[in-house]
């Protein structure tokens, strides 16, 4: 007999299945929507040129292999700070937070987690906005953590609830744990404006929160890296001590190599050294070291002025054909003669787009469209091309009119 | 943090690594896209084939499992997670770890960060006899309660050097086996230690013979040189195909809140080294450099002790394998090293052999003749 006999079989990732079912279907005109990853117009995976170029210098300088630092490569960890918190923020100057290497948004997530389960004594509970990324749960669930949630996305408007979510989080306990979407909410693609990130700000201020972002789409979002950024840095100047993870899977097209950062904002630098060696004691015994190509892909093309400037504009590129796509599904369904109102698809931003299609008309856009999302109406405005979005709005009309 | 060094004391990017670089450089049609949870798929099937053999019969009998990790501490991490969910009941953080005394010093925050509470150690170094304590070890196994966890290390025991012998092995496996002992090893040093990855692997290959369900935790920073890249795999060996199935899924799940997915680059090149039959056997050769340099540092370091006439025995120095040599110098004479000598081991004694080169052996070996007569 085995050991294993009882363990049971993990339920199929609702995401994966997806892709699976649609790599099977044989529909010529199949799209599929659920991938969470950048697509161009011809619906290929995308290389920034920006990081051609970066790997043409690391081939050239034949570099050594030797192990990294645990806490990652200094030139990433500290330019990821500076393109977070902005050249000129007081709390990046004046050296008063610690950034480590994480493994791309997952991983710094984790470390975050796991830090706040041994160091963060004064609450188990972390809120999340309802709805959000499936994968926060179980992160901090496995770190020890206890999960809560505040009210976020308003699927009658199909925007953000900002009076229930205001509610919710002005009545959380005190130095409880909340997390946020800096920008492109996943998977709503709601954000808060600016005046009411402020509220939120004064709000987690008066209730005494610990503030976690969760950043994975600077410069993604909206095409402007500092706009995108805004929350974060707002939250900061108001006297705010973030944690915060960051990701380059999106923004830099570098998914595979698992390229991210946590970083916490501190009293002062001398807390920041503390608190960067209890990091290390977290991440020692998880797999003692990061990998090193992504993050030095994405320290050279944020120390290369020349690279960063075309990185910039590429990045822009990405989010400028998402928004392009938004607006012509939108006008799709216009012309096909929809009724309904289609603008929360143009309010919303990012990679995802909470459609407010139920499940009943999603299974029917996948079982006579061959188009696949998650049965939550979730769409990747990544997957849309020029070319297909026509087929998109009609498909849509049809299981909606 | 130890890693292998030329005769002129450099960092040494193998010249098949370099090689495959090149060609992953050139090859306009890869792209950056996440890999699978459970990792590349040819580099998972080739890092377990090296491990096991390609006549393994677990592989033949499908009833083998692979996990992409992040080195080997992430292998062994994977590892520990799911034994303290799934092992020995449901999430049993009751189930004793053992780990050898003395053991690499991350093996324990692994277990502890893991959830294990009751991390205890097993005999391992007479420093007495400057060898394998088997009977302690024996003792331990046969004490220790039914289903505790016992961390193997596959070769080149890190740090003392010292291995059990093949028969040695044998008696070892049969007191698991009726204690119903669960083996876990750790292998950073399959072709790195003696230049065979057969000869390498024998321990491991020998509990599958022998029908035990196990985890070994590959690591490929040392015998690929590719420290920074975090390449490392998990290799499971169950019963049948169904069980292994269930525990990937499982280990899935454990991976999705650790790193979500595996870092692309470090896997590639050692699918494709691995996939090839002559960049394997490119591979192999670069590994037996590496392997053949320590030995040649080891037996020199040895004739020169023993030509000096440095009290004691130094026989230790060649029958110890790998990367580290357990000297014997006592911690005084360790100190000694240190401050008036300038060569830098470990309190332990321990010596990292890649830091020794033609260059240095002699004065390395006056030192620790000067130390051992000098300080008592």
């Amino acid at each position: 007999s085995s050991w294993w006999s009882h363990v049971e079989m993990g339920p199929p990732d609702p995401i994966l299945g997806v892709t699976e079912a649609f790599k099977r279907d044989t529909n010529s005109k199949k799209m599929n929507l659920g991938v969470g990853a950048y697509r161009d117009d011809n619906g290929k995976p995308y290389v920034l040129n920006c990081v051609r170029k970066a790997e043409a210098m690391i081939a050239s300088k034949k570099m050594d292999k030797e192990y990294l630092p645990i806490g990652g490569l200094a030139d990433f960890t500290r330019a990821s700070a500076e393109l977070a918190l902005g050249e000129n923020n007081e709390a990046f100057k004046s050296g008063r937070y610690v950034t480590v290497q994480g493994i791309s948004g997952t991983g710094s997530l984790r470390i975050g987690a796991n830090f706040l389960q041994r160091f963060f004594k004064a609450s188990r509970d972390v809120y999340l906005p309802k709805p959000s990324w499936g994968n926060h749960t179980p992160i901090f669930r496995d770190a020890g953590m206890q999960l809560q949630a505040y009210r976020y996305y308003d699927p009658k408007t199909c925007s953000l609830d900002f009076s229930g979510a205001m509610d919710d989080i002005s009545k959380i306990p005190e130095k409880s744990i909340i997390l946020l979407h800096a920008c492109a909410h996943n998977p709503t693609g709601v954000d808060p404006r600016q005046e009411q990130w402020k509220e939120l700000a004064a709000t987690v201020k008066k209730r005494n929160l610990l503030v976690y972002f969760d950043m994975a789409y600077q410069g993604f979002a909206s095409g402007d890296i500092n706009r995108d950024a805004w929350a974060v840095r707002y939250f900061i100047e108001q006297g705010i001590n973030v944690l915060l993870s960051q990701s380059y899977a999106k923004n830099m097209g570098l998914y595979g190599e698992r390229a991210g950062a946590f970083t916490v904002i501190c009293s002062d630098a001398e807390e920041a050294k503390r608190v960067e060696s209890q990091l290390k004691i977290l991440i020692r015994p998880m797999y003692s070291n990061p990998p090193l190509n992504g993050a030095r892909i994405a320290s050279i093309i944020l120390n290369t002025p020349d690279l960063r400037k075309e990185w910039l504009v590429e990045v822009k590129g990405m989010a400028d054909r998402i928004i392009s796509m938004r607006t012509q599904l939108v006008s799709n369904l216009k012309k096909e003669g929809s009724s309904h109102n289609w603008q929360h698809i143009t309010d919303q931003i990012g990679m995802f787009c909470f459609t407010g299609l139920k499940p009943e008309q999603v299974e029917r856009l996948i079982k006579e469209f061959s188009i696949y999302m998650t049965k939550d109406g979730r769409i990747s405005v990544a997957g849309v091309t020029s070319g297909n979005v026509g087929y998109l709005a009609h498909a849509i009309h049809q299981v909606t009119k | 943090l130890a890693a292998y060094r030329t005769d002129e004391g450099q960092p040494w990017v193998l010249p098949v690594v370099k090689k495959v670089e090149q060609m992953i450089a050139n090859n306009n049609t890869l792209n950056h896209e996440y890999l699978p949870i459970l990792g590349l798929p040819e580099f998972r099937a080739n890092a377990s084939r090296i491990a096991l053999g390609d006549d393994s019969p677990a592989i033949k009998e499908n009833r083998i499992g692979s996990v992409q990790s992040l080195g080997g501490t992430g292998a062994l991490r994977i590892g520990a997670e799911f034994l303290r969910r799934w092992y020995n009941g449901n999430n049993n953080t009751a189930t004793p770890v053992y780990i050898s005394a003395p053991s690499w010093e991350n093996h324990n925050s692994v277990f502890v960060d893991a959830g294990f509470k009751d991390i205890r150690t097993y005999h391992y170094w007479d420093a007495a006899k400057r060898g394998l304590d088997l009977q302690g070890l024996l003792d331990d196994m046969e004490k220790a309660p039914e289903f505790s966890i016992f961390i193997l290390h596959a070769c080149a025991h890190n740090p003392t050097g010292t291995d059990p012998t093949p028969d040695q092995w044998k008696q070892i496996a049969a007191v698991m086996k009726r204690r119903f002992l669960f083996p876990f090893f750790d292998s950073a040093y399959q072709g790195f230690a003696s230049g065979s990855l057969d000869k390498d692997a024998w321990a491991v290959r020998y509990f599958v013979s022998e029908g035990f369900e196990l985890f070994c935790a590959q690591s490929f920073s040392k015998n690929f040189g590719l420290y920074n890249e975090r390449v490392g795999n998990l290799t499971v060996v169950g019963k049948d195909a169904d069980n292994v199935q269930r525990v990937l899924s499982q280990m899935e799940k454990i991976v999705r809140t650790t790193w979500s997915n595996p870092p692309s680059q470090g896997a590639r090149i050692v699918a494709t080294t691995l996939a090839s039959p002559q960049l394997f056997a490119e591979w192999k050769d670069n590994v037996k450099t590496m392997a053949d340099r320590v030995l040649l540092m080891r037996s020199e370091l040895r004739s020169r002790l023993e030509s000096l006439g440095t009290p004691g025995t130094w026989n230790h120095i060649t029958e110890q394998i790998g990367m580290f040599s357990f000297t014997g110098l006592n911690p005084k004479q360790v100190e000694y090293m240190i401050k008036e000598k300038h060569i830098y081991l470990m309190a332990s004694g321990r010596i990292n052999m890649c830091g020794l080169t033609t260059k240095n052996l002699d004065y390395v070996a006056k030192s620790i003749h000067e130390a051992v007569t000098k300080i008592q």
